[in-house]
C-alpha cells in the first residue's frame, strides 16, 4: 500500500499565503508580463517624447501643457518658457533617470525589455557576456541617488503646482478658490508622486538603512522610526511607481484636453 | 532516455482505495500521480523516468518521492531530512521551478504530468542530488561576525538594533536562491559571484550593532555585487519569504553607492568624517 502519509485536507485546497494576484500569474503564461510592462512602458515613453517636443495646442507656448490655474507634472518647474526649446527638456531628465535608474522598474526593464532574465527559472535568449551593472552603460544606475535628490525637489515644485491649482487665474475671480476636476487630479498625482518618492530604497537608507547601531547613532532612534514608516510604504514600491506613472500621464492628458476644448472642467469658484 | 517505472502498487488498478489492510484509506484520492524523475550521474546515461504514484490528500512532491523510493526504484537518490520545510536538504527543480519538495503540494500543481529535476546551477552527484560545496567556500570566504577587542560580554542590545536581523537568521540554507539566480543557473558565475544567500549573510553581519568589520568592499570586488540587476527571482523562491532583494542585496548596494556613487556623502565625509557608523557600540554591562 502506499507509504506516502499526510494530514488528509480538502482536495485542491489553495495555499493560504498565495493571494489572489500571485495564484493569477501562476496561472498566466510567462510572457504576459513582459509583454505588459513592454508595452505600458513604450507607450509612456512615446507620449512623453509626443506631449514634450511635438503637441502643440492653439494657444500653447512653446509646446507648455498648461490650462487655467493647472500646469502638467512634464513641465514643472516651468523654466524658460518663451526659450528656443520646449521648457521639458530642462525638467524631464531628472524624473525619466530617477524612474529608469529605480530599482523596481530596473528589474521590470531587465525583464521585459533586455529578458535578462525574462522570468524566473527561464533560459535567457542572450548568451554573450555577462556583466550586469558591472560596467558601462549599466553600472550608471548607481546614479540613482543622484537624481532622488534632484526628484525631491521637483516634487517640492510639484506641491507648489498643486497648491496653485486651488486658485482661480480667471481675471474676473482672481485669487479665488477654484475647486475644479483638474484640482482633485494635481492632488491625487503629487500624492502618489510622493507616495513613489518617499518608498524609494535609496531614500529609506539615507534616511536610516545605512546605520548599524541606532541607539548610538546621532538622532539614532528618530532615524529609526523614519526607516520604519518608509519600509511600510517600500513594501508597496511596485504599485507606487505604476500608480504614479499613470497619475502623472492621466493628468498631461486631462490638461491636454482643456487645452483643445475637447472637455470643459466642472469646477467652483468661491 | 525515457522509461516508465513499474506502477504495481495498489490504487492504480482502477479499485477503490483501501489501505495496507483492505479497509478504506480516507486518505487516498484515487487519482493516479505521474511523475517524470531525472535520473543519471554526470558519467552515466542522464534522462527522465516516468512514475506513477497514487495520489493522498494534502500530498507534497517529496511524499511522491519517497514512494517511488520505498515501491518502485529503491535507488532513486533524493537528499531530504525534516520534511517540514526547515532543513533545506530537499531542494530541487519542479516543473521547472526551485522549490523544496517537501513544501509544494501536488494539488497545487497543474494538472498533467510533475517534472522532478536536480537544481541547475550545482553540479550534478545523482539524481536528484547536487553538489553544492561551492556555497561553504563562499561562506567561509566571509569574515564572520567580528565585535570590538576591548567589548566584553555579556551584551546589552537594544531591540531597535536587532530587529531587521530576525529576517536574515530565518534562512535555512536550501540555496534556492543560489540556484534561481540566472547568474548562476545561466551565466555559470557562482566563481565570481556570492550570490544572493551570502548577500543576506553579508548584510546580516554589516547591519549587526556589535560588528566592527566592513565587508563592503569585499562584497563589491570579490563578491561580484554589481553582477545583480536586482530581478527579484531570489526573493520570489524564498520559502521563508525572506525580502532578500529589498532587504539585503538593495542595503548592500547603497552601502557601496554611500562610498562611490554619492557626492554629497562624499562631501560630508571630506568635511566631517563618517558621522553615522563610527560610534562605538553601547558599553557593555552586566544584565540586570
Amino acid at each position: 500500500m502506499a507509504q506516502v502519509t499526510a494530514t488528509p485536507t480538502a482536495p485542491n485546497a489553495q495555499h493560504p499565503e498565495q493571494t489572489v494576484l500571485q495564484r493569477f500569474r501562476r496561472d498566466q503564461p510567462w510572457w504576459l508580463l513582459p509583454l505588459t510592462v513592454v508595452t505600458v512602458l513604450g507607450g509612456f515613453g512615446l507620449y512623453v517624447l509626443w506631449t514634450a517636443f511635438i503637441e502643440s495646442p492653439p494657444g500653447s507656448v512653446n509646446h507648455v501643457s498648461e490650462w487655467g490655474p493647472y500646469l502638467s507634472p512634464f513641465f514643472s518647474p516651468l523654466i524658460w518658457k518663451s526659450g528656443p526649446v520646449s521648457p521639458a527638456i530642462f525638467v524631464l531628465w531628472s524624473p525619466l533617470i530617477f524612474r529608469a535608474s529605480c530599482y523596481y522598474y530596473r528589474k521590470a526593464y531587465y525583464r521585459s525589455f533586455f529578458l535578462d532574465p525574462p522570468a524566473c527559472a527561464l533560459g535567457e535568449m542572450r548568451h554573450r557576456a555577462y556583466h550586469g551593472e558591472s560596467r558601462f552603460p549599466m553600472v550608471l544606475n548607481n546614479l540613482h541617488r543622484f537624481t532622488l535628490y534632484a526628484a525631491l525637489v521637483i516634487l517640492g515644485w510639484l506641491w507648489y503646482d498643486a497648491f496653485l491649482a486651488f486658485f482661480s487665474v480667471d481675471p474676473a475671480n482672481h485669487g479665488h478658490v477654484w475647486l475644479g476636476l483638474g484640482t482633485g487630479i494635481m492632488l491625487a498625482n503629487v500624492v502618489l508622486l510622493t507616495a513613489y518618492t518617499f518608498s524609494c530604497h535609496s531614500l529609506r537608507h539615507l534616511v536610516g538603512g545605512g546605520l548599524d547601531c541606532y541607539s548610538t547613532a546621532r538622532l539614532g532612534m528618530a532615524r529609526n522610526g523614519a526607516w520604519r514608516a518608509l519600509t511600510k510604504i517600500n513594501l508597496r514600491h511596485p504599485m507606487w511607481a505604476w500608480l504614479s506613472l499613470f497619475s502623472v500621464m492621466l493628468t498631461d492628458v486631462y490638461i491636454r484636453l482643456l487645452q483643445h476644448g475637447l472637455f470643459v472642467d466642472p469646477h467652483i469658484v468661491f | 532516455m525515457t522509461t516508465t517505472g513499474a506502477a504495481s502498487a495498489a490504487g492504480l488498478d482502477g479499485t477503490s482505495p483501501v489501505s495496507e489492510y483492505g479497509t478504506p484509506d480516507p486518505g487516498l484520492t484515487g487519482d493516479t500521480i505521474t511523475l517524470n524523475v531525472f535520473r543519471g550521474t554526470p558519467d552515466d546515461q542522464q534522462g527522465d523516468v516516468t512514475y506513477q504514484v497514487p495520489g493522498v490528500s494534502g500530498m507534497v512532491v517529496l511524499d511522491a518521492i519517497h514512494y517511488i523510493q520505498h515501491n518502485l526504484d529503491t535507488d532513486l537518490a533524493a537528499r531530504w531530512n525534516c520534511k517540514a520545510a526547515k532543513c533545506g536538504s530537499c531542494s530541487a527543480e519542479i516543473n521547472g521551478r526551485p522549490g523544496l519538495m517537501c513544501k509544494t503540494r501536488i494539488d497545487e500543481l497543474p494538472d498533467g504530468p510533475i517534472t522532478v529535476r536536480p537544481m541547475k546551477a550545482f553540479p550534478l552527484i545523482k539524481d536528484l542530488v547536487t553538489d553544492v560545496s561551492r556555497n561553504y567556500e563562499i561562506n567561509r570566504a566571509i569574515p564572520p561576525f567580528t565585535h570590538a577587542p576591548d567589548d566584553g560580554t555579556p551584551w546589552r542590545i537594544r531591540q531597535a538594533d536587532i530587529d531587521r536581523l530576525y529576517e536574515f537568521r530565518k534562512c535555512i540554507e536550501c540555496y534556492l536562491c543560489q540556484d534561481v539566480c540566472h547568474i548562476n543557473r545561466t551565466h555559470g558565475l557562482l566563481d565570481r559571484f556570492y550570490g544572493p544567500r551570502f548577500f543576506v549573510r553579508v548584510a546580516s553581519l554589516e547591519m549587526h550593532p556589535k560588528d566592527v568589520l566592513d565587508r563592503t568592499e569585499q562584497t563589491r570586488d570579490e563578491g561580484g555585487l554589481a553582477y545583480c540587476n536586482v530581478t527579484k527571482c531570489c526573493t520570489e523562491v524564498c520559502p521563508e519569504h525572506i525580502h532578500i532583494t529589498d532587504n539585503a542585496i538593495i542595503p548592500l548596494k547603497e552601502r557601496v553607492a554611500d562610498k562611490h556613487w554619492d557626492p554629497v556623502r562624499w562631501m560630508g565625509r571630506r568635511m566631517f568624517g563618517n558621522r553615522d557608523n563610527d560610534t562605538q557600540p553601547p558599553t557593555p554591562s552586566p544584565a540586570g
